[in-house]
């Protein structure tokens, strides 16, 4: 039964009393008391040793963004021993060995471990403050992404202390990568271990969408929130699309490494080439992933610098827009020199030029914004300032290594080292410190240092240009990258000298943020600061609960439009100032406009995620390390935690609707297309079809790259279309037992029995259908080894062979729910979640067999 | 004589001089972007009309600045990117674990094949013929030409040419294992004529050595199993994983840029490459006594 929107229940007041400013108040004062002392007590926070059961935004966007700082200093450290050896020619201070784990791992975790990481850290602990939310719309989700990217990033890094590194480079071009020349677990630890770390990414980016789109204050319209949650919003969306590329990628490179499943293999059919379009498409969108928050935070931090309104707040949010579109039409210009077509170089050359253009428009809008009002020179305005000098550079260096002619020269130098640094370091990093230095009193309630904080800042700007800018020199002058020494005489040494030199005063500057932080950052769960008089609702008030009452929100700059904000709300006079069902709770509002919806309850501490989490990187690892059995072993523990975890949520008991003031009564929770776990299971459905496409993808490139071949190639024959049309009959059959038991489930509890056997039939379908499609597969004596071809049809087999499976442990936990009794017509959403992905995985199987049966008959 | 801003030949003079204009025009735009911002941050609050300042500074300049540059980039490349040039020099360039097999494509049909190596007649196009066998490397030869990947499966083409005398250092730019940094070529450019002399010997067989030490070493050499990997042409030494030996005695390098080549360094090269180039493929060659291995060094150095 689904709910709709117009439920919500006004009882007095105007029709938008939740967005009218003039409307009074929504809620009287003096506030009853006991109000307060039930709002702090549900959001208490576990002590002691108990700290791993948290679940608040707050604690662990704090560990998040601890543990992903801890990685830029653990990779800050690679890249000194790196300088150190090229400091002069023919250096032995590292070995050839070690300095090829040293600069893959340097480039791999700065990635993967830093700067993807942080940045949804820092939205962890930033966003529910901005949108005067009480949390995140699943704290357990964040607290698992945090463990199990703590735990496995760390056991990651570790494979330096052993020798066992990977070693080809954070981008693992086959065929280097691959079981001919690295046969070692080296290449595996990469795999495994950036593939899991990709799937905690994912979590934490369904997290911020949810939470960006519907947990916003009532009457923070799209076009009011702040420019800090767009940029969040359209990086979520990019990772949804730009990250399973990349899951994809090395899926198939580990069956290639495990299995000799041929994808890469040239002899075999297979294209070497392919591994770089699926990682680039992943690689580009990244470096934008990294970027865009990074964007959003100056245009945080501008406005109240410069103290006046953003200009151009629009042209801004479409200018992120635009990047994030452009973004995944870029990622040829990393194999410009791969021997592409000149006119298909041209089209992405053109591609890469005009993703400079959207960064042009912030850059001018800063600029204008720096205009309009009188500049404060803060330690944050200083980064600010030394972002713009550094990016714009870099920028203009990305416009030359997209212009192709110029990038047959330095493509894979130096050259290139410094404009990626300029952009990462400048775009990413400078915003990192400043937006450490403008919302460290969020956190502590007061400012870091002043005096440590022009030093760090004067320290890094100058580090940085005298590391990277003498490396544009030597690159043009003929210095590859990832070298691990250079002989002498050929004019590089003074500029790698000057480079070295630098990097230890860039790292001199991150030292002293360092001191700082230890010296002056406390988190104290209590803060009542306002430092730089800011517009928008992190400067609010702010305890474990998040503010006293959750405001209503009717311009762009709240703080700034109504002074009074503050005190009406940390009074409690704006909404839900309380507790209104006794647990953990915020409103859910609409997408666009922000019109409150329905009560959110959310789950409270646990260690099930920590333990899940742990128990996910243990899993992965003892799967790279080849222990079958203890994999196992950790993977029913993983399963155990999770299902115990979830098996706590979506039980909010039969509580009538609550009100929340200004008239405005709220059912607690929702169901059906409105509610957060439905919009959640759809974003998951987009990661999950866009890994399939990128399967899709493979077999088609596959097909492309044999063109003279018959197809399939010679010796491999087709599955029997009879076995095809079964299968299809068998997908059909089972989505059709879901939507049955869509009416019996709210039919519940008469209907049990006939809902558990409609599960149950679904289940053996989908079960049965993948059986019967492997055994037509093999029944063509064509083996995933023989072929590139083999590899990618097995393949296709074994996606939805591992959705047969999932549904089929879906179909036991909602048999499970039912007869506990925890699924009724209110309480649907493990079915409704369940429900959505059997019916996309059962369109993905016919496809899947439209491809595999129809597709040879037709080209063949 | 590896940078791409001292070009030997017109391709490469090409690019230099798109690289002028990059640099030129984007020092002009940094100069005047971080002139615009210092004014706006330290001059009095102004009532300006911010969004035209972001339509024209952040859309129209650039997209005017970037068309004209895509145009001016397309034409560039479309003059150097002529493959199938008639009359050219053709050259196959295989890609090995930090070597380079290189091999002259006669007009005969034959082919002439030597290592780490490549002469190229002034005046005259060259086209190469880019492979590999076993992981993807790149050819680089900054001062000549750009560079262009070497993948297993594809055959890139290149075209350059030297427009004078000279020598030129390359070395492979994309990672490709324990030797990247130590994968490096010299390209000799010089006279037609001197060119033509060259690659005539060059595809002679060695002459069978007259000297008694230099026939000591030669014999020291097939005892040693040196065949199993190296060809020299005219003896039964015909192996194939490692550089054709043939006229080793006329390059410049040993091991792909790691030494200069002369007697002596041949000799420490076959008794210590382990620690000359940690990795490589060929083992360390120890059955040699001292004098078997003097002899064997002097016979390689005189296969010219």
């Amino acid at each position: 039964m689904t709910r709709p929107v117009e439920d919500v229940e006004q009882t007095a007041g105007s029709e938008r009393a939740w967005c009218d400013p003039d409307a009074p108040l929504p809620n009287p004062l003096p506030r009853p008391p006991g109000e307060l002392e039930r709002l702090e007590k549900v959001w208490e926070v576990p002590k002691g040793w108990r700290f791993f059961t948290r679940v608040n935004n707050t604690y662990i966007g704090m560990y998040y963004t601890a543990t992903a700082l801890l990685f830029l200093v653990l990779a800050g450290i690679l890249a000194l021993l790196m300088r150190a050896q090229l400091a002069v020619p023919e250096n032995d201070l590292l070995d050839h060995d070690t300095y090829n784990q040293i600069f893959t791992m340097h480039g791999t975790v700065m990635m993967f471990l830093f700067a993807i990481p942080v940045v949804e850290a820092i939205a962890v602990y930033l966003l529910p403050a901005m949108l005067a939310a009480r949390d995140l719309p699943f704290p357990r989700l964040s607290a698992y992404a945090f463990w199990a990217y703590a735990v496995g990033g760390l056991a990651f890094f570790c494979t330096l202390f052993f020798g066992l590194a990977p070693d080809a480079g954070w981008f693992i071009y086959p065929p280097l990568s691959s079981y001919e020349h690295s046969p070692g677990l080296n290449i595996d630890f990469w795999l495994l271990g950036i593939g899991f770390i990709e799937i905690s990414a994912i979590a934490g980016a369904i997290e911020i969408v949810v939470g960006v789109l519907r947990t916003r204050p009532p009457g923070m319209s799209l076009d009011r929130m702040p420019v800090y949650a767009w940029a969040m919003l359209i990086v979520g969306g990019m990772i949804v699309f730009g990250f399973p590329p990349v899951i994809a990628g090395t899926m198939l490179l580990e069956l290639e490494r495990a299995f000799h499943w041929p994808f890469f293999v040239a002899e075999k059919g297979g294209d070497p080439i392919l591994w770089q379009h699926l990682f680039w498409l992943f690689g580009h969108p990244e470096v934008y992933v990294i970027f865009l928050p990074a964007a959003g935070i100056v245009s945080m931090i501008v406005p109240t610098m410069a103290r006046t309104p953003l200009v151009g707040y629009r042209w801004v949010v479409l200018a992120m827009l635009a990047t994030a579109f452009l973004s995944f039409g870029l990622w040829v210009h990393h194999m410009f020199t791969t021997g592409l077509p000149h006119v298909s170089k041209s089209f992405f050359s053109a591609a890469s030029m005009a993703v400079s253009v959207p960064s042009g428009i912030q850059v001018f809008a800063w600029i204008a914004t720096f205009w309009r009002g009188k500049a404060r020179l803060t330690v944050p305005t200083l980064f600010v300032l030394g972002f713009l000098f550094i990016f714009v550079l870099g920028g203009l260096t990305g416009v030359m290594v997209a212009v192709v002619p110029f990038d047959f020269q330095v493509h894979d130098t130096y050259f290139v080292v410094a404009h990626f640094h300029y952009v990462l370091i400048g775009g990413m990093v400078f915003p990192l410190c400043a937006a450490i230095y403008y919302w460290a009193p969020t956190v502590s309630g007061r400012l870091l240092s002043n005096r440590l904080g022009y030093s760090a800042f004067a320290l890094l700007f100058a580090g940085f240009n005298l590391t990277f800018f003498p490396m544009h020199i030597s690159g043009l002058l003929g210095m590859p990258r990832r070298v691990y020494t250079y002989p002498a005489g050929l004019g590089w040494e003074p500029w790698n000298m000057l480079s070295s030199v630098g990097a230890y005063v860039l790292a001199a500057g991150f030292l002293l943020i360092a001191i700082d932080l230890i010296l002056h950052l406390r988190f104290t769960g209590k803060v009542n600061t306002d430092p730089w008089k800011a517009g928008t609702l992190e400067w609010l008030p702010l305890e474990n609960y998040a503010t006293r009452s959750i405001p209503r929100i009717t311009s762009r700059d709240p703080l700034w439009d109504r002074p009074q904000l503050r005190e009406e709300v940390d009074q409690g006079a704006h909404f839900l100032p309380g507790t209104a069902t006794g647990r953990r709770e915020t409103i859910v509002t609409s997408p666009i406009e922000a019109r409150p919806q329905y009560l959110l309850v959310m789950p409270g501490p646990s260690a099930h995620p920590a333990l899940a989490g742990a128990g996910t990187a243990a899993l992965f690892f003892l799967l790279t390390v080849k222990q079958a059995v203890a994999a196992i072993i950790a993977a029913a523990f993983t399963l155990v935690m999770i299902f115990r975890w979830v098996w706590e949520t979506d039980r909010s008991g039969r509580h009538p609707p609550v009100d929340i003031g200004g008239g405005i009564r709220l059912p607690v929770s929702m169901t059906g297309p409105a509610s957060h776990g439905w919009w959640a299971t759809v974003v998951l459905l987009l990661v999950d079809g866009t890994i399939y496409a990128c399967l899709l993808f493979t077999y088609f490139f596959i097909w492309t790259v044999n063109p003279a071949s018959p197809w399939p190639p010679s010796g491999a024959g087709l599955p029997q279309p009879l076995s095809g049309l079964l299968e299809t009959a068998a997908w059909i059959g089972s989505g059709a037992l879901l939507m049955l038991a869509n009416r019996f489930v709210a039919a519940l509890p008469a209907k049990r029995g006939a809902l558990t056997a409609s599960l149950v039939g679904a289940a053996v379908l989908a079960l049965g259908a993948f059986g019967l499609g492997l055994f037509a597969q093999l029944e063509t004596g064509t083996r995933p080894g023989d072929s590139a071809y083999g590899a990618a049809v097995y393949t296709l087999v074994a996606w939805q062979g591992f959705h047969s499976v999932v549904l089929t442990i879906l179909a036991g936990y909602c048999v499970a729910r039912i007869h506990a009794r925890l699924l009724d017509p209110v309480h649907r959403a493990t079915f409704d979640s369940t429900r959505l992905l059997w019916l996309y995985a059962a369109v993905q199987g016919i496809a899947s067999l439209l491809v595999i049966h129809l597709f040879p008959r037709l080209v063949g | 004589m590896q940078s791409a801003l001292s070009p030997g030949g017109p391709e490469a003079a090409l690019l230099g001089q798109l690289a002028w204009v990059l640099f030129i025009g984007a020092a002009l735009i940094f100069v005047f972007v971080m002139a615009l911002a210092a004014v706006a941050v330290f001059s009095r609050p102004r009532a300006i009309d911010g969004e035209r300042w972001i339509v024209g500074g952040g859309l129209v300049f650039p997209v005017t600045v970037l068309s004209v540059l895509l145009v001016y980039a397309y034409r560039t490349g479309a003059s150097i990117a002529d493959v199938g040039v008639p009359g050219a020099l053709q050259i196959e360039v295989i890609g090995r674990l930090w070597w380079w097999e290189v091999r002259y494509r006669n007009p005969d049909g034959s082919q002439t094949v030597l290592a780490n190596e490549l002469r190229v007649p002034v005046g005259r196009p060259v086209e190469l013929f880019l492979t590999s066998d076993d992981v993807i490397h790149s050819f680089w030869l900054p001062a000549l030409a750009g560079k262009l990947d070497m993948i297993p499966g594809h055959v890139n083409r290149l075209v350059f040419s030297a427009d004078r005398p000279g020598i030129h250092r390359g070395q492979c730019a994309e990672y490709c294992g324990r030797q990247h940094a130590f994968m490096a070529f010299y390209v000799i450019a010089e006279d037609p004529a001197d060119f033509e002399r060259w690659l005539a010997r060059e595809s002679r067989p060695a002459v069978p050595p007259s000297d008694p030490f230099l026939r000591e070493g030669l014999e020291a050499f097939m005892r040693g199993g040196c065949g199993t990997c190296h060809t020299i042409r005219g003896t039964q030494a015909d192996g194939r994983l490692g550089p054709d030996l043939t006229h080793i005695g006329s390059r410049r390098s040993l091991g792909a840029g790691v030494l200069d080549n002369h007697v002596g360094t041949i000799a420490g090269w076959i008794a210590d490459t382990q620690t000359i180039k940690p990795g490589s493929l060929m083992p360390e060659t120890r059955v040699f006594s001292g004098r078997e291995l003097r002899a064997v060094a002097a016979y390689l150095d005189s296969l010219e």
